[in-house]
């Protein structure tokens, strides 16, 4: 037990004796008329206490202040159709998705950005600690991660620093959780310099009348903090501990970032899943970010009453940390729960089996408040909803950015395209060898894809694939994607863009989308014109959640992403990151033992082209690598296409037509290719000059535009005219290209890959780099 | 029907997919806790992978500590069929069941790979269902997969037939591209990779996995 600290804590009652007293709010980042509401809520100042905990809820972070007012689309376009299978909607850690046959899914996807980039390894290891307690606190089994990673130019100095702390950061720790990671993207650009994106995907399982909330009901009901120990880590920065350090023996300067312990989690999952199978969990709250200010002020303002803290019970690492320090610190690997009182000395007994940590700090009022106090030294009284739920919501002003009409008028179209089969050729080997499009396996390969047994597909298949009941073989497939180029180029079609590949992706293996989440990573909410692309970009992805009736359930918004404006300032081209809405779309496959795969494992099978192939160049990896450009608009977006080209692709593959299928999209039709050559190392014999008159393009269109709503399908022996008549009944354009084979893959007209060339090209790229 | 026991220890990872493994293999999985000194009076135990204890220090080494450990050592001892898998393989290095130690792979990543093995000694208890010399395809996913052992110890595991299985193109360093080794009574086995994912088709390449778990169905009858 630890004794109470020296000195007079700044209680309520002194905060209403000293009105006058200055309290450093700019220094912990509200703005001088967002005080000026606390002390209105009030009625008086803030103690230190409550303006620490006003001052992280209230951060663009916690609150959502700059984009709250544009993702009410998200709720707003959701229709009684689309809530369907929807079981828990925006609003709660995250969502939970009816699979059926009484199972649930509950997935989210989340950004740990800024930590990633001043520590590469804890930052991206925290990530994915933070979404998997996310999912544990929906009373889920978390059964696998995606990770979504951007980094800056391959060739710079720093990106290996950045990448090789990532990387091991995200294995280290689901690997560590036991976790299978079933897929992701890893993309590098120069607008990532100093600004890599490290977002994180996890998914998890449960029965429907398993689902909890974090929501404190019941006055009497005790709250419970358990797991890992409140430490200093993680603490908002040293302006935060300036402002109330009074002992001069203290350490003054703490990491920001918070340090993992993937063990510790991995303790608390079994932990959890056994107090929920228990009955003995009432509500329960993850602690992530602002911690302890978080979660109490969130589970107290879900609930029906209040709720009343008493500080020192907490358990901590460090006995010198002050009230503000121990509400604000973001150590990690800790829950929260609401248990009733008969249910508390089972939900110690098994806490206390796996070793957890576990104190009750306070219990669950009538009062409408929350009360916290330090060794019985009243020094939070506030009502909750105005901490978690009511701050403020800014109407930022955006604008279309004066470089955008001068950027989308320079179209790639006008760019030198090769002719001859010999330049043709020279080019692919250029693109296929680029670091976007080049094999990914380096860092997949550093992640554990089969623990748990149920994994059906992971990276580089078009999506990862999960069983979920080991009976039936009922699972899900989940895919992510986001193209900064084509958002940078339009942000409402490159948002739209990125559902659509997601919803593709899969379709291809053979799953129904049902439900989405997002990732919205843009740069200042101060600079009109980083604003004006999350607006636009927020409602193109709402607006074509609508047109194909897959709901929004959760998702994350990362702002600020715009370290070079420091250097080319603000409303220059390049002042923030290209802008980059990852869209994840979880599906449901009624046997996953049916999904199709990517690639091709026999030859002698048909080849097929569905979909229509454009001039479209602009934002290509193509356009990118060869010359260097980004201009001119994206790639049409017809979500009608999309969907039809889905029900072929799903009917495909329960109908057991599909031998392999494999979406078109970065690289196009060369990537795709490729990718079905070189899984199995089966090659084909095809002729692509139907495709050329048919869509009337030349040879470099074929292979390097990356128009959308097409896909490479190969069909099962003798069930080729299946897939003709399954593509037509759905007006879905289709072309047959030849047969697959166990030579090279010959394109006709003398292009012709060799299985090693491709190889080589593809897979050597990230090795030379970092291994 | 053979008991065949799977421990979990705090950090565990793949116990589940042992039991399933267990399971489709014809026997019974039971699962043990590390905190408990009995084995329930099953017929063979399993270790199985993960980081337990979150390996802070070397691997396995906390959880050779472990009360179950005592327990499993004296069931060993006395001819119980032992397959420590991963982490389990570690344990039974600490133990002292099994020669030699595991440091970090040559990359310093970790590997998760399907790998080709050799099958070197088809006479042990888990491995008595394949063909001397065989090949089959395991799943590898570690980071401290690397098998050392000093000369005398390693000539010696050659000279009396102890090395069970062979990586087919060394992945991660190990000395004569050893995978996994044997006890002189060849009840104890331990392996670095995964047989335990390679046990149904579809979710693995393959079902190479399930011979290692009918193999000790197989020794248990006949000491029966």
């Amino acid at each position: 037990m630890t004794t109470a600290p020296a000195g007079t804590p700044d209680t309520v009652e002194n905060a209403t004796a000293t009105p006058g007293a200055e309290l450093p709010y700019a220094e912990l980042g509200l703005k001088e008329d967002e005080y000026a509401r606390i002390v209105d809520i009030l009625g008086r100042r803030p103690t230190a206490a409550e303006l620490a905990m006003y001052s992280v809820m209230w951060s663009e972070h916690c609150s959502y202040k700059s984009s709250k007012r544009h993702l009410g689309q998200f709720g707003d376009k959701t229709t009684e159709e689309m809530r369907e299978h929807l079981l828990v909607g925006i609003g709660q850690n995250a969502g939970v998705v009816d699979i059926g046959d009484g199972w649930a899914v509950t997935f989210k996807v989340e950004s740990h950005n800024h930590p990633s980039y001043v520590e590469p390894y804890q930052g991206a290891a925290t990530g994915v600690g933070g979404i998997v307690r996310d999912i544990i606190s929906m009373g889920a089994r978390p059964v696998a991660v995606m990770d979504q990673l951007r980094f800056g130019a391959i060739d710079h100095p720093d990106t290996a620093r950045v990448v090789h702390g990532v990387v091991s950061g995200v294995g280290g720790y689901g690997n560590s959780l036991g976790l299978p990671n079933i897929g992701g993207e890893t993309e590098f650009d120069a607008s990532y310099q100093r600004n890599p994106l490290v977002n994180a995907l996890c998914v998890g399982v449960l029965r429907h009348e398993d689902i909890h909330l974090a929501n404190a009901e019941g006055a009497g009901n005790k709250v419970v903090l358990f797991g890992a120990r409140t430490g200093g880590d993680g603490i908002g920065g040293a302006s935060i501990l300036a402002s109330e350090t009074f002992d001069e023996d203290k350490p003054s300067k703490r990491p920001s970032v918070q340090v993992g312990d993937p063990f510790m989690e991995k303790v608390l999952i079994e932990c959890c899943l056994e107090l929920f199978a228990a009955r003995v969990v009432e509500g329960i709250q993850d602690l992530g970010a602002a911690g302890i200010s978080c979660a109490t002020s969130e589970l107290a303002s879900n609930g029906d009453g209040g709720m009343h803290v008493d500080l020192e019970n907490v358990l901590l690492r460090d006995p010198t940390l002050t009230a503000g320090e121990i509400l604000m610190s973001e150590s990690q690997e800790r829950m929260m729960a609401v248990v009733a009182p008969d249910k508390l000395e089972e939900f110690l007994a098994i806490t206390g089996r796996w070793d957890v940590e576990t104190s009750v700090i306070g219990e669950v009022t009538g009062t409408g408040r929350l009360t916290i106090d330090h060794y019985g030294q009243r020094i939070v009284d506030v009502d909750p909803k105005t901490v978690a739920h009511e701050g403020p919501v800014y109407d930022r002003p955006y604008a279309k950015p004066a470089w955008q009409d001068a950027l989308n008028a320079d179209d790639a179209a006008r760019l030198p395209r090769p002719a001859s089969p010999e330049d043709v050729r020279t080019q692919a080997l250029t693109v296929l060898a680029s670091p976007n499009l080049a094999s990914k396996s380096w860092i997949t390969d550093q992640y554990d894809r089969y623990v748990q047994g149920n994994t059906a597909m992971s990276q580089p298949d078009d999506a990862g694939v999960i069983r979920v009941d080991e009976t039936s073989g009922l699972g899900v497939a989940i895919a992510t994607d986001a193209n900064g180029r084509f958002t940078k180029l339009d942000p409402y079609t490159g948002a739209r863009q990125a559902l659509a590949e997601a919803y593709r992706n899969v379709a291809t293996v053979g799953a129904r989308p049902l439900a989405v989440t997002d990732c919205l990573n843009f740069g200042s909410p101060e600079d009109p014109d980083a604003m004006w692309q999350l607006v636009q970009a927020i409602t193109g992805l709402a607006d074509a959640c609508a047109e194909l009736g897959v709901p929004v359930t959760g998702g994350n918004v990362s702002l600020y992403n715009s370290t070079l404006a420091g250097e080319v300032g603000k409303g220059h081209i390049d002042a923030s990151i290209n802008p980059t809405p990852v869209v994840g779309v979880l599906g449901v496959l009624d046997d996953v033992t049916h999904a199709t795969p990517s690639g091709w494992s026999e030859s002698g099978r048909e080849v097929f082209l569905l979909g229509t192939t454009r001039t479209e160049f602009s934002g290509s990896v193509w356009a990118g690598v060869i010359h260097e450009h980004l201009g001119g608009r994206p790639p049409v977006v017809d979500l009608d296409a999309e969907r039809s080209l889905a029900r072929v692709l799903i009917d495909a593959a329960s109908g057991g037509v599909a031998h392999a299928a494999h979406d078109l999209a970065a690289g196009g039709l060369l990537q795709s290719l490729t990718d079905a050559v070189l899984r199995h190392g089966v090659g084909a014999d095809l002729d692509l000059t139907g495709l050329l008159e048919r869509d009337g393009i030349d040879l470099a269109t074929v292979l390097f535009a990356e128009s959308g709503a097409r896909a490479l399908v190969a069909a099962n022996p003798d069930r080729g005219n299946d897939l003709v008549a399954l593509a037509e009944s759905h007006s879905v354009p289709v072309l047959r290209l030849g047969t697959t084979s166990d030579g090279d893959l010959d394109l006709g007209g003398g292009l012709t890959f060799t299985v090693a060339e491709l190889r080589e090209a593809h897979e050597g790229v990230l090795p030379a780099r970092f291994a | 029907m053979a008991r065949i026991g799977v421990v979990t220890f705090p950090g565990s990872l793949d116990d589940r997919d042992a039991a399933r493994a267990v399971r489709l293999a014809g026997a019974e999985p039971v699962r043990l806790w590390h905190a408990e000194d009995s084995l329930a009076g099953v017929d063979a135990v399993v270790l199985p992978g993960g980081f337990s204890y979150g390996d802070y220090l070397r691997a396995g080494a906390i959880s050779r500590f472990a009360p179950i450990m005592g327990s499993v050592v004296d069931a060993a001892n006395a001819g119980v069929p032992v397959l420590g898998i991963c982490n389990g393989f570690q344990i039974l290095c600490e133990s002292h069941l099994l020669a030699g130690a595991m440091v970090k792979n040559t990359q310093l990543t970790f590997l998760c790979t399907d790998q080709v093995l050799r099958v070197e000694n088809a006479q042990t208890a888990w491995s008595n269902q394949f063909a001397q010399g065989q090949e089959i395809l395991i799943p590898l996913k570690n980071q401290d997969g690397q098998f050392i052992a000093d000369e005398p110890t390693l000539d010696e595991l050659e000279g009396e037939g102890r090395v069970v299985f062979r990586y087919v193109g060394n992945p991660n360093g190990s000395r004569r591209d050893i995978a996994g080794i044997t006890n002189a009574r060849g009840n104890v086995v331990g392996l670095m990779p995964h047989p335990e994912h390679a046990v149904e088709d579809g979710f693995g390449p393959g079902t190479d996995g399930l011979g290692f778990f009918r193999s000790a169905l197989t020794a248990l009858l006949a000491s029966a």
